[in-house]
């Protein structure tokens, strides 16, 4: 059954709370009387009048429709839906750390600063890097950052002509977007057959136009780019910097370090790797770190150490200024200190083992009944392409996806990376167990010999959750963004 | 299998090139539509602009990604199909019936040097 919106039960003048009269002076109103007319709101907003138990009701059953990690296997490609351990949110949710304001004096919070701190120290020894800013709110916001230091280092020399920023084709989509917003010309760079990023192609476009090279390692088809020293090596020598998209970290944490691979810049997901909840659509948290060389152009204030505590630093000629109100999301960086506090350096490695093993079994046993057209040295994930299904019975990867919701699933990614036709992108993650993997293939198994023998019944999937399929051009076409 | 027409002309893009005295007409295959799958928006290229060969011109977003449109030959935009912008589905429906736009003073050169039906079915089969 459809929940109906809230609106829908709204009845004239129905309330949950009544409060007392307001006996201060209204010193806002004043405030808005300076905005021009235009943006001054005639009416009053037409909000739902409902009793307090309709929108508990509302918010519990909407509650009962939704799948997260908590509910069941999540296996979104790239978004590493790890499970986010409640010793987290019950630190997360202690008085000293939620009862604070952000403009309170440092010597009054000098524990959260220290946890600032420590987690900006970790994440420096984690990713090989110098030091960083944590004020980022999501993975798209700290690419931003990043290249917006990667202009500034420039602009500071005077180099004025490099305008391009390279981007392999089976980057993250935010990747150009992070470039055209800091004003970059974006140049794509092929892929090889192995599905690396092609050497030869990539330094025939490293002019002296170049400002940044965009990597994410492994990439999105979950392959490690074996020759990333010789990339890095390429990019320095042009005179350019080389930008790590912080996206595929859960793979090679400690393992690896971008920095050693000669990263110059990187940006963080906590709400990935670090195993801080993507509850939602935030908050997310994306730290951005770097090398030496762009240390000078971090957002301010920087936090440090000096005699008589922490302090946030604001005396940073070069920096780039502030990117978020505030110093970010502080919950986030709580949770993420906690899971590495939790973890220590070998559980940190075993995580990324995990990753690695629960992906490439996952490969191993789907293999006979999917094609994987890039299996050389799989990571943390795999791509999946049911072209072969397409062409003979007519079941698209839409398909696929669908019907896996009906076996309890959280679709994987599709149609991404645009280099594989007819992709599913799989991450199981390190939370799965041997037996919730097996289950998972059984169920891919089931989908795959359906494909053959009823194709039918995979288009009309999903037929367990409230509403089947959603006519997807309709919703695109005819966006109704309010009520 | 796509359907390809004889009396056009293809790129390895997927567009495709019709002449018709002093315009050329531009869309995209079949092969293309079926693998964007449903289109919901078309970008129009603007009336009076220059393109050389393979430079980026427009886009077509589909319910699966955004994809660029590589204009195929040099020339000056004439016409945009403006019965695209609501109704972007009429490329699925028939390709290429419903061009993207017409350029006009275009190269010759460049249109000889694109495929004809039989070479880019080829081109497909190689892929």
């Amino acid at each position: 059954m459809i929940e109906p919106l809230l609106i829908d039960k709204s009845k004239k003048g129905r309330l949950a709370y009544c409060y007392p009269p307001l006996d201060l002076p209204r010193s806002f109103d004043h405030e808005f009387e300076h905005l021009p007319s235009h943006l001054q709101r005639e009416g009053g907003a037409r909000l739902p009048e409902v009793s307090e138990l309709d929108v508990v009701r509302h918010f519990t059953r909407l509650s009962g429709m939704v799948h997260g990690v908590d509910n069941g296997m999540y296996p979104l490609g790239s978004c590493t839906m790890k499970y986010n351990p409640k010793l987290g949110e019950e630190i997360a949710q202690m008085a000293q750390f939620t009862q604070i304001h952000p403009l309170q004096d440092t010597s009054t919070v000098q524990g959260c600063l220290s946890v600032m701190y420590n987690l900006l120290e970790d994440l420096s020894s984690i990713t090989g890097m110098s030091w960083g800013s944590l004020q980022p709110c999501a993975g798209s916001h700290g690419e931003y950052t990043g290249l917006k230091l990667i202009r500034s280092y420039f602009l500071k020399r005077g180099d004025l002509n490099r305008t391009k920023v390279l981007i392999p084709v089976s980057a993250h989509g935010t990747n150009p977007a992070s470039a055209a917003v800091n004003g970059f010309d974006v140049v794509e760079v092929a892929s090889n057959r192995k599905g690396l990023v092609d050497l030869d192609g990539l330094k025939s476009r490293l002019t002296d136009e170049v400002a940044a090279l965009m990597l994410t390692n492994p990439n999105t088809l979950g392959l490690f780019e074996e020759d990333i020293l010789k990339i890095s090596e390429a990019v320095h020598e042009a005179g350019a910097l080389l930008y790590y998209d912080g996206a595929n970290l859960n793979a090679i944490m400690g393992k690896a370090r971008p920095g050693d691979m000669g990263f110059d810049v990187l940006h963080l997901n906590l709400h990935k790797t670090f195993s801080t909840p993507h509850g939602g659509g935030g908050p997310g948290s994306g730290p951005v770190m770097v090398n030496d060389l762009l240390r000078p152009f971090l957002p301010k204030p920087d936090i440090v150490l000096r005699e008589g505590g922490y302090a946030f630093d604001w005396d940073q000629a070069d920096s780039i200024g502030k990117v978020s109100m505030f110093w970010g999301n502080f919950l986030v960086f709580l949770r993420a200190y906690v899971y590495i506090l939790r973890m220590g350096s070998e559980g940190l490695r075993a995580a990324a083992n995990h990753a690695v093993l629960n992906a490439n079994y996952l490969a191993k046993k789907l293999k006979p009944y999917y094609e994987i057209p890039y299996t050389g040295g799989i990571m943390h994930e795999f791509v999946i392409s049911v072209k072969n299904y397409k062409e003979q019975y007519g079941v698209t990867a839409e398909d696929f996806a669908k019907a896996l919701i009906d076996e309890g699933y959280h679709p994987p990614t599709v149609y991404f990376p645009l280099i594989v036709d007819e992709a599913l992108m799989i991450e199981p993650t390190e939370s799965e167990s041997l037996e919730n993997l097996d289950a998972f293939i059984d169920a891919m198994i089931r989908i795959a010999k359906r494909a053959k023998s009823d194709p039918g019944s995979l288009k009309k999937a999903p037929i367990s959750t409230p509403v089947g399929r959603l006519d997807q051009v309709k919703a695109v076409k005819e966006a109704r963004v309010r009520y | 299998m796509s359907r390809i027409l004889d009396t056009l002309r293809y790129s390895k893009d997927h567009e495709w090139v019709r002449i018709e005295g002093e315009k050329a007409y531009v869309g995209i295959t079949d092969y293309a539509q079926d693998e964007l799958g449903e289109i919901v928006f078309v970008e129009l290229p603007p009336i009076g602009e220059r393109y050389k060969k393979d430079e980026e011109i427009s886009s077509v977003e589909s319910v699966k990604a955004a994809s660029p449109i590589i204009n195929p030959i040099e020339g000056v935009v004439l016409e945009a199909n403006e019965d695209l912008d609501g109704s972007p589905e009429l490329i699925n429906e028939d390709c290429y019936a419903n061009h993207l736009y017409v350029l006009g003073s275009f190269s010759q050169e460049d249109y000889d040097s694109m495929m004809d039906g039989n070479e880019y079915k080829t081109y497909l089969a190689s892929l």
